[in-house]
């Protein structure tokens, strides 16, 4: 329930606040959102296991973000930023897809 | 010997005094380090809590716990016998502490994915709605800038053949527009012109009227035709006979006094209405065994008057013609 109402507040306040998103973190904010999607799949797959720990998620959800911007930010120090952040987007949608079909399996029972 | 071996003693006197004062360094050392342990021990847990309260929850309510002891420690000191009765108060202390943290833990876990979740949200909203705009391409890396420029370019290569291939349809047309205009108004002219010619548009403009009398009918269809052609050659343009309008195939039937123009049925006085130069037109009449001389003699009058603007307003119906077809190539 509460994050469900915080997407939702923090999708709205995306929208009406509309801010510019500073230059230096354009390249990086995509790849953070699809990573935080990753630990929030995860999250809810967990809570339907019931293992769901609120620690871990925490934790998941900052490290997640934090390593996937940092590969990103070292691929662009390297000069294959486009490479790593596709390839960062690759392994991350795999994960989700592997939590959505286990979060399927436990709605549908198929 | 026992003057130097007095005087010698002070210094092994002296040299334990050394130890002794550098054992009080040492001594001053050990308390400064339990003190730096104490307040350390105090001040530590405080901040600790405040930062990482979800993860350092147990070592809070153990804090918590000793802190309490000295509180209950005087109030069992009064009998070491009532000790038994503190232990009943502690575990119940304990749980509710136990409860307020694990309520409190609860929280704060539930604020920080609160807070998390709303950080995705918005970081998604801005992601999609800054990706709506030009403004991506600012944060864009040079290979992406570069693919994209290659695309724009070539995107531009071909719009710009596509427009001159369109510009050049549009030059054709617009020129087979003007040439289809001009021809329409060629046609028109020329249909107008042969309309006149053919009698299936009426006329006007200076030319002359003719009345032919014929008070014997002795007036032939070969005068009125001989009279037709005269003015013809004269240069007439078109003309009318008794509201019969006269052209290619007009025939002139009938015996005189019963006479028939075009199968319609025309009586004396013969009333001619000619388009053409008037100045041409009445001499071809009256030259020597013309026209009116012929009338003369059929005991007929001829008079012409010239007119500025006369009226050439019947009309003929023309068919389809039965035999001849146009042919191709004829322009």
């Amino acid at each position: 329930m509460i994050p469900l109402l915080g997407l939702a507040v923090g999708v709205v306040l995306g929208l009406v606040l509309d801010p510019t998103v500073p230059l230096w973190l354009q390249p990086y904010l995509p790849i953070a959102v699809v990573a935080a999607l990753d630990a929030v799949f995860g999250g809810v797959r967990a809570r339907f296991d019931r293992i769901f720990d609120a620690k871990v998620f925490v934790v998941s959800f900052v490290s997640n973000v934090v390593v996937a911007a940092l590969i990103v930010f070292l691929g662009d120090q390297l000069g294959v930023g486009a490479q790593l952040s596709t390839a960062v987007v690759v392994v991350l949608g795999i994960r989700i897809f592997g939590n959505a079909a286990a979060i399927r399996r436990h709605l549908f029972r198929a | 010997m026992t003057g130097p071996g007095e005087e010698e003693p002070p210094t092994p006197a002296a040299a334990p005094a050394g130890p002794v004062d550098v054992a009080g360094p040492v001594d001053m050392a050990g308390p400064a380090g339990a003190d730096a342990e104490g307040p350390g021990s105090t001040v530590d847990p405080e901040p600790v809590p405040v930062v990482a309260e979800p993860v350092v929850a147990e070592p809070v309510e153990t804090e918590m716990v000793t802190g309490e002891q000295p509180v209950a420690g005087p109030a069992g000191a009064a009998g070491t016998p009532s000790a038994d009765p503190p232990p009943p108060a502690r575990p119940d202390l304990r749980r509710l502490l136990r409860s307020r943290g694990r309520s409190r833990r609860g929280l704060v876990a539930a604020s920080l994915i609160a807070v998390l979740t709303l950080l995705l949200g918005f970081g998604f909203a801005v992601q999609v709605r800054s990706n709506d705009t030009d403004q991506q391409l600012a944060g864009a890396r040079e290979e992406d800038l570069v693919r994209v420029l290659d695309d724009l370019t070539a995107r531009q290569d071909r719009l710009r053949q596509q427009v001159a291939e369109q510009r050049a349809v549009l030059g054709q047309l617009g020129a087979s527009d003007g040439e289809s205009a001009a021809a329409l108004q060629e046609a028109a002219a020329r249909a107008q012109t042969l309309g006149i010619l053919d009698g299936t548009v009426a006329a006007r403009g200076p030319g002359l009227e003719l009345t032919i009398t014929d008070p014997e009918q002795q007036v032939s269809s070969a005068l009125l035709v001989t009279t037709l052609q005269e003015l013809r050659g004269a240069g007439a343009e078109t003309m009318q006979l008794d509201g019969v309008r006269v052209g290619l195939d007009t025939a002139v039937t009938g015996t005189a006094g019963d006479l028939r123009v075009d199968d319609q049925p025309v009586a004396a006085p013969y009333r001619l209405t000619v388009i053409g130069s008037p100045e041409d037109l009445a001499p071809a009449l009256s030259i020597p065994g013309g026209v009116a001389k012929q009338v003369g003699d059929a005991h007929g009058a001829l008079e012409v008057v010239q007119s500025p603007d006369v009226v050439v307003d019947a009309l003929r119906v023309i068919g389809t013609p039965q035999y001849a077809e146009p042919t191709d190539g004829d322009r």
